[in-house]
């Protein structure tokens, strides 16, 4: 079959005419990568793969051994829809490996397949479905806040609404490249969007989040807008969250679901959960990488702070949607505190990690977070045993430094180097001083 | 191989590698020259100049593996044109929409006599080229099988390989209902991971790419499966 793939690839480069293909990876802080080459390479490309100097991509090589091998993945073949017919062009997502062909240790796609097959050697295959937010803002002025392009509120309908018509086009354009959209809507805030991606198997959801970004800011940047996905980008406003809904299955049923139970949980979907809730404080880090991730991590904005579950409250860390007719299919959980600023590869690797720990251990889950949680003191809560998510990329990384199951879950090679990144980002935050501050101390001290 | 001289182009391939000698025998007393392989890449390097006139395939000893045998000569650029099957009566039931794969069958054991003259007649129709169509048009959608190409009222429709072969496969037969599991073993096989899911995820794919107005051109059936254009009894 993968003969049979590259033929199709290499025919539909000769029919269509395409002029460029463009070679997509992803580096280890989740940014989208790319090389060009010409139809004339592909062949060879897609065979032997291509050789390039990983020590100038973000936690990749060490100097000394800097050059590795990008393997094309004929199955994620697709003509880029904004480009001219005429002069064509192509994206292909690649596997890395080194120059002994093993997958690279640095490279995330090969971190998200490794954890993969881990789970399907136990019988599951890990499907996601991701809620994507993002704000548009007219273009950056350094120095300055951003400035939102409407007021329009939430399920607003204006027809001078210029967002609406960018996210309508941009869903026109993410269909086109087969990446099927659920429901897109305006978000509360202003400015803010959410588009809903129907769910597909884990592998596909990563590289359909790395084309997803890549394409929301292009199609705004056409229109001379800026599409961000900063978690947090204003103050008193909620922030963009990628919440994740999750399931696990087995050979052709939802390993999450049981009829007979209330919720129409399984006990792996329950095990799971609880190994989720007992290892997140560990992977928050890789879920949200950033020192503004922890800014959306506040009470007020439905966003999670305490790591509970509930069927029905949004400011639990995992949810339980109560599917439309009970339908085994549709059966999950919604994993509630993912960012999109996050790498979709290693928060997969991370979150399915800690759920299969729970499974494979047969972790207990607590009873569900009862509505009146969310509204006691941190104090009373701790004496209920109900502990906070990390309070900082800080707070986050210590953490995450102490955790076997993330070490193990990156690998060597990535987990060291993204908490050497990491704790430089919090030392270069640590010596800012702030407006806060200033507003704060400056007068009154 | 047996040394038997004619024309070069005369060259059928045997699949699995191992003939019994009672089909050995036919072929050689019939006078055709033979080449038995063990798989696709063994098929594809021994392949004479002029490509195989044709192929005998025996699902006696594994039946998925002349399955996939089949896909790969059948789907490759330069596909085997005349292509018999050698099947039990039990193993009738399996050929069933797996009509493009193969031209003749003869149930085994065979008649000599039979599968001579079956193979004879087999080669007289092929004459000089495949028999099957090129062209599989279907309300608006036009897909040519010799270029993989696929067009939607004219518009050029990018595909990945596997939705191009869904596509295809359910094009090739409108108005009938399939189940997820009918296309995933005719259109992937049956040695692909990941089960009947994989089915829906490529059906909302091509949904999605085929637009909104003309994404019921993929019918869910409730419970059953999906279909291709209207039913045939209608609405």
């Amino acid at each position: 079959m993968l003969n049979q793939q590259r033929e199709y690839v290499l025919r539909t480069v000769e029919e269509r005419g395409v002029r460029l293909v463009r070679m997509w990876f992803t580096d280890v802080l989740g940014n989208l990568k790319s090389f060009a080459i010409s139809p004339a390479e592909l062949e060879g490309a897609l065979e032997d793969g291509m050789t390039f100097d990983g020590s100038s991509i973000d936690g990749f090589s060490r100097v000394q051994e800097s050059d590795v091998l990008a393997i094309p993945d004929p199955n994620t073949f697709e003509i880029l829809p904004w480009v001219d017919p005429k002069s064509a062009e192509a994206r292909i997502f690649c596997d890395i490996h080194d120059l002994e062909g093993q997958p690279f240790d640095g490279d995330p796609r090969q971190v998200l397949r490794r954890n993969l097959r881990a789970a399907q050697r136990e019988g599951f295959e890990f499907l996601v479905a991701p809620d994507i937010e993002y704000f548009y803002f007219a273009p950056p002025v350094a120095g300055q806040r951003p400035v939102p392009l409407d007021e329009g509120s939430f399920f607003d309908l204006t027809t001078t609404d210029v967002a609406s018509s960018l996210r309508k086009e941009t869903i026109r354009t993410l269909e086109t490249m087969g990446i099927p959209v659920e429901y897109s809507f305006h978000e509360d805030a202003p400015s803010q969007q959410e588009i809903d991606l129907r769910h597909t198997d884990a592998l596909t959801m990563a590289d359909s989040i790395m084309t997803f970004r890549m394409i929301v800011k292009e199609i705004a940047a056409m229109h001379k807008v800026h599409a961000t996905f900063m978690p947090k980008p204003l103050e008193g406003v909620q922030g963009s969250g990628m919440h994740l809904h999750l399931s696990l299955f087995g050979n052709e049923d939802n390993a999450f679901y049981d009829a007979a139970d209330p919720y129409n949980l399984s006990p792996t979907a329950k095990s799971f959960m609880a190994g989720l809730l007992h290892h997140a404080a560990e992977i928050t880090a890789v879920t949200n990488q950033t020192v503004n991730s922890f800014k959306r991590l506040v009470p007020g904005f439905e966003a999670p702070v305490h790591m509970t579950w509930a069927r029905n409250n949004r400011s639990g860390l995992i949810r339980v949607p109560v599917p439309k007719k009970g339908s085994a299919s549709a059966t999950r959980i919604e994993y509630r505190s993912p960012d999109p600023a996050c790498n979709p590869y290693l928060a997969f690797s991370v979150i399915l990690a800690a759920g299969l720990r729970g499974v494979r251990e047969g972790y207990e889950l607590a009873p569900e977070a009862d509505a009146n949680l969310f509204e006691m003191d941190d104090a009373s809560l701790a004496k209920l045993g109900v502990q906070q998510l990390p309070q900082s990329l800080n707070d986050a990384l210590r953490t995450m430094e102490e955790s076997a199951l993330v070490h193990e879950a990156l690998g060597e090679h990535i987990f060291d180097w993204f908490l050497r990144n990491k704790h430089r980002e919090w030392r270069l935050y640590k010596t800012q001083v702030t407006p806060f501050e200033l507003d704060t101390y400056l007068r009154s001290i | 191989m047996n040394d038997r001289a004619g024309n070069p182009l005369d060259m059928v391939v045997l699949f699995p590698a191992a003939p019994s000698p009672d089909l050995a025998r036919t072929l050689d007393l019939a006078g055709f020259r033979w080449k038995a392989v063990g798989s696709v890449d063994e098929a594809n390097k021994t392949e004479p100049d002029g490509g195989w006139r044709g192929a005998v395939v025996s699902l006696d000893e594994d039946q998925e593996a002349g399955w996939a045998f089949l896909r790969a000569v059948r789907k490759r650029d330069n596909a085997v044109g005349s292509v018999l099957l050698l099947l039990s009566g039990a193993q009738l039931g399996d050929l069933e929409l797996r009509d493009d794969l193969f031209d003749d069958f003869c149930l085994t054991p065979f008649h000599p006599r039979e599968l001579e003259a079956r193979l004879r007649h087999m080669f007289s129709r092929a004459g000089t080229g495949p028999t099957r169509e090129n062209m599989v048009e279907h309300s608006g959608l036009v897909l040519n099988l010799e270029t993989y190409q696929a067009s939607f009222n004219g518009a050029p429709l990018d595909l990945t390989f596997m939705e191009y072969e869904l596509l295809k496969f359910l094009a090739q037969n409108p108005g009938k209902v399939f189940t997820r599991e009918t296309l995933l073993s005719r259109v992937w096989g049956y040695e692909y991971y990941g089960g009947a899911r994989t089915v829906d995820v490529h059906i909302r794919r091509l949904r999605a790419k085929l637009g909104e107005e003309h994404a019921n051109l993929i019918q869910t059936v409730r419970s059953v499966g999906y279909r291709f254009g209207q039913s045939r009894w209608g609405n």
